[in-house]
């Protein structure tokens, strides 16, 4: 019931705000939106609280009989934790535009970016691999629009790079649910398919070896391109960067949670013997990834593609976490993501005042921001150390069940993974020095009093990191739940 | 079958505006007949209605109806979209008796059960086709196109012709059960499958399957851009139905000895439509190398040796899928680029000059790339699923890949649409009430069958 709703709303959002009537005041109508899925989003959690099975959180209906795909939705344990993230995120992330950013056509942008929320919210909920697969195309073409329309230099080419990639990704991930839907008639006698989350479950463990790792590396190549895992990354750094900041903060803060989902529900427990069979090589792409983007973002110039790498070394651990398959491993991938879409969210939200108040974000010419104003610096400050992960916020809790979950596994790699941490801190700490501390750099640039919705939404990112930085079990009581049933 | 009935007379009337002088009513009085056609075949439903008279030369079946009326929405919309194909008072009648002649081949053809009936029905497709490819007479290119798809048309319909005659030879019968009956026995001679794949031959030149669609893109590009959107629909959607009728149904006993070739020439087309349509700069070629990549797609359910409803019902989603996302892009593009040259190049701007027209245009070639939540992701969908489970499963592979390098092209029409173009800003497009009208319906129809498939890809139960 509640999930429809979460779906639905959005989507009657993107109709309404692309109305003309709502040209005016475009800015309040999509607040209006955002906020109230926020609120649905913390009424769902409210019914979890009592209790995770009730019918107000589950909807099953035949949607497309030719092929038997439902409509299925069930709003509980993971799902819950990234639908929340999803609603918290386009709050941050409405709030963040200014006026005229987007010029006269702002009701666009404001559209295009409920679709985004409205798909992506179908894709944590749906427990269906047809919607599923449905919703996460759907999520691609609101981005890409809005790239190409906002974008900044060479968006042509860097938009369709990014098309071109997750779209092949995508393609293979579905070929491998058809043939898992083809495999799901042998549960039954009379032969019947299904796309149900469930149904893949089993029938994935009816395939031979073979069979499992052909299918495994058919689907992984969707969700790798997505987070992304290292190979196949090479379009992030361009189309973060490329993309106005809003477009990043939705890539980086609720998209590639997307593929991170996808391994941990649509992956790992549908072919668990081709997990077991390739785990090593995986962990070990996992964590080149985490290691090449961090020395990679140590030598960047530019603020936005220091954290597009940054990001690519945080979600390279997260998957770490999940393919330990362990219940470790997942449930800190599980606050992880949660706390990654947050300080990510954040930090590109940093470089936008960055680049409203001084101009530029180039890390050379910026400096001594700190002289300028101490409150931005302070609340960047935690930020930024919510996402080296200190002790007492909420990535550290994260990072830690990760890594303890990888010492299940082997405690090389608990050590690799650990080292490759310290990175992260040398260079967030390295840019941090030169942005806001020293004297301020003889440029013509003032860094005036934050705006009022700035500095609030700054407030509540820094709200998030250290309250469930103590009491993380807010979220993870419902997340360990599914753990537990999927991870016997 | 009263459906046929009621083109043919209305083809007929238009026939005498001339002398009795109504010729202004003759366009709303065709696009009355094609809805009344339509109400026809929605109350014929489930009667399945044969000719007895004539040895059950034609038969329209529930199949029948259905793709019937896919040709008569199709046609419907194409109506709408070219009012100014007809509005020259000179050559109003031809051009309209013409398309309505070409739809009651269409329609036999989607009902035939007959050898003779089928070389009646590409007849009476083909030859209106061939004057209204060469209907622009003061364009040399139009000519060209017009004397082209004649030359090889007629070549394509003497091999028809030589491969039904084989047929006629080894079976001694028109009727195509009988010519099946024929066919199952050990003692029918070879040269009947000689026949057969003459036959294929003829049909794949029809629907442009490669090699044998070197007149494609030139007809194409030569024919008025109308022409183009109606050439490229209602042909692909009537020949696609005779070719699945006889390849998967009444050729059935000969199945072996055809399926390699067919699953040769998918292969081919693939192949070269996608690669040369990658380079293209004129809109109409490169649609028309889509045209022959989505005609090698619905070839797939051919050789995916499935012999139920739910091939009949991919074959009559995709038909639908695409003959819409055509008729839109076509109209689209018409409407942009009116008299001029339709290279791609008139499309740059349109986001900011008319973005209603370029978000149409993009739905429909996000439909054509197979891109959910459009209908033309599920009408792959629905081809390749068949194909899951025959012996053809690595030509997914090629047609996985094959799409890839189709979204390239399409997207390549939606980037022009988005860069900014300063030169031309001053041109203003405007629509008439129709063609809003159009865009709006084919647009809606191929977001809805997107998001509820199930109202056309249910149509034939199990």
């Amino acid at each position: 019931m509640i999930g429809n709703i979460l779906i639905l709303l959005p989507l009657i959002g993107f109709f309404v705000l692309l109305m003309p009537a709502f040209k005016e005041s475009a800015r309040r109508a999509a607040l209006f939106f955002v906020g109230t899925e926020f609120l649905l989003s913390l009424i769902a959690y409210g019914l979890n609280l009592t209790d995770g099975n009730s019918i107000f959180l589950k909807s099953d209906y035949n949607w497309i009989n030719a092929i038997n795909a439902h409509w299925h939705l069930h709003v509980t344990g993971v799902s819950l934790v990234l639908a929340i993230l999803n609603a918290i995120v386009f709050v941050l992330i409405f709030l963040s535009v200014d006026k005229n950013q987007y010029g006269e056509n702002e009701n666009v942008f404001y559209a295009l970016g409920l679709l985004m929320q409205m798909a992506m919210m179908g894709v944590f909920l749906t427990r269906d691999a047809f919607s599923f697969y449905i919703f996460w195309e759907l999520s691609l073409i609101p981005i890409y629009l809005i790239g190409l329309k906002w974008g900044e230099n060479n968006k042509e080419k860097i938009t369709l790079k990014f098309f071109l990639y997750t779209f092949i990704g995508s393609l293979f991930m579905l070929a491998g649910f058809i043939y898992l839907y083809h495999h799901t008639a042998l549960l039954n006698e009379k032969g019947i398919r299904s796309w149900d989350m469930l149904d893949f479950y089993e029938a994935g463990k009816l395939l031979t070896p073979t069979q499992q790792t052909v299918i495994f590396w058919m689907i992984f190549l969707g969700f790798a391109v997505k987070i992304p895992v290292f190979p196949f990354h090479s379009w992030q750094p361009d189309t973060y960067t490329a993309m106005p900041v809003q477009g990043t903060m939705m890539l980086s803060g609720v998209m590639l949670k997307m593929g991170l989902y996808g391994l941990m529900f649509w992956l790992v427990p549908v072919l668990p013997a081709a997990l077991k069979e390739w785990q090593s090589f995986l962990l070990l792409l996992s964590l080149i990834g985490v290691i090449y983007a961090s020395l990679s973002a140590l030598v960047q110039h530019d603020f936005k593609r220091l954290l597009a790498y940054a990001s690519m070394a945080h979600v390279g651990m997260i998957s770490a976490g999940i393919l330990s398959n362990t219940r470790q491993g997942w449930d800190g991938a599980s606050t992880q993501m949660f706390a990654h879409g947050i300080y990510v969210t954040g930090l590109f939200y940093v470089v936008h005042l960055f680049e409203k108040h001084t101009g530029t974000r180039e890390i050379g010419k910026l400096g001594g921001i700190r002289n300028l104003n101490g409150q931005f610096s302070n609340l960047f400050l935690i930020i930024l150390l919510g996402s080296i992960a200190l002790p007492l916020t909420h990535g550290f809790v994260g990072e830690f069940l990760i890594i303890v979950g990888l010492s299940k596994v082997s405690l090389s790699w608990a050590i690799l993974a650990s080292s490759s941490v310290i990175l992260g801190a040398v260079y967030m700490l390295r840019s941090y020095q030169k942005m806001m501390l020293g004297d301020v750099v003889k440029t013509n640039y003032t860094f005036g009093a934050l705006e009022n919705k700035d500095k609030w939404s700054l407030f509540l990112i820094v709200a998030c990191i250290i309250f469930l930085g103590i009491y993380p079990q807010a979220l993870n009581m419902f997340s360990t739940l599914t753990i537990q049933s999927i991870l016997k | 079958m009263m459906a046929l009935l009621v083109i043919v007379i209305i083809g007929t009337i238009t026939l005498l505006a001339e002398i009795f002088n109504f010729k202004k009513v003759i366009y709303p009085l065709s696009l009355i007949g094609i809805l009344l056609a339509l109400g026809m075949n929605i109350k014929e439903w489930n009667n399945n209605f044969s000719w007895r008279y004539s040895d059950n030369m034609v038969m329209y079946d529930n199949l029948a109806l259905a793709f019937s009326s896919v040709l008569l929405i199709t046609v419907f919309l194409w109506l709408m979209m070219s009012k100014n194909y007809f509005n020259d008072e000179t050559s109003i009648i031809e051009h309209t008796s013409l398309v309505l002649y070409s739809l009651v081949g269409a329609m036999l053809l989607v009902g035939f059960n007959n050898l003779v009936t089928l070389f009646l029905g590409i007849e009476i497709l083909s030859i209106p086709m061939y004057v209204l490819a060469a209907s622009n007479k003061k364009n040399i290119l139009s000519n060209e196109a017009g004397f082209k798809y004649l030359i090889m048309g007629s070549f394509a319909s003497g091999f028809l012709l030589f491969g039904i005659a084989l047929l006629y030879g080894a079976s001694g019968s028109f009727n195509l059960s009988d010519v099946q009956l024929a066919l199952s026995t050990d003692i029918v001679p070879k040269f009947a499958y000689a026949g057969i794949i003459m036959i294929l031959i003829a049909l794949a030149f029809k629907v442009s399957i490669a090699p044998f669609h070197f007149w494609t893109p030139d007809v194409y590009e030569g024919s008025p851009i109308v022409i183009t959107a109606l050439m490229s629909t209602i042909v692909k959607t009537s020949v696609f139905v005779a070719i699945m009728k006889l390849f998967l149904w009444y050729f059935y006993p000969a199945y072996n000895h055809y399926v390699e070739v067919i699953s040769i020439l998918i292969l081919i087309s693939l192949v070269i439509s996608n690669f040369s349509a990658l380079k293209q700069q004129n809109t109409k070629r490169l649609l028309a190398f889509s045209s022959i990549s989505h005609a090698s797609i619905m070839m797939l359910l051919i050789i995916s040796d499935v012999r139920n409803s739910s091939t009949v019902n991919a074959l009559l989603y995709y038909t639908f899928a695409y003959s819409i996302a055509s008729i839109t892009s076509f109209a689209v593009i018409h409407f942009v680029a009116k008299d001029k040259d339709e290279q791609i190049n008139v499309l740059k701007g349109l986001m900011y000059k008319h973005p209603f027209l370029a978000i149409s245009l993009m739905i429909a070639l996000l439909s054509m790339a197979g891109i959910p939540i459009t209908a033309g992701f599920f009408a792959k969908y629905y081809v390749l699923s068949q194909l899951m489970v025959s012996g053809y499963k690595w030509m997914i592979i090629v047609a996985i890949l094959a799409s890839i390098l189709g979204v390239v092209y399409y997207l390549k029409m939606v980037l022009a649409m988005f860069e900014n173009d300063k030169k031309s800003e001053n041109i203003a497009i405007q629509l008439s009430r129709n063609e809003w009208l159009v865009i709006v319906i084919s647009v809606l129809l191929l977001v809805v069958a997107g998001i509820y498939p199930d109202i056309i890809a249910y149509t034939f139960k199990q």
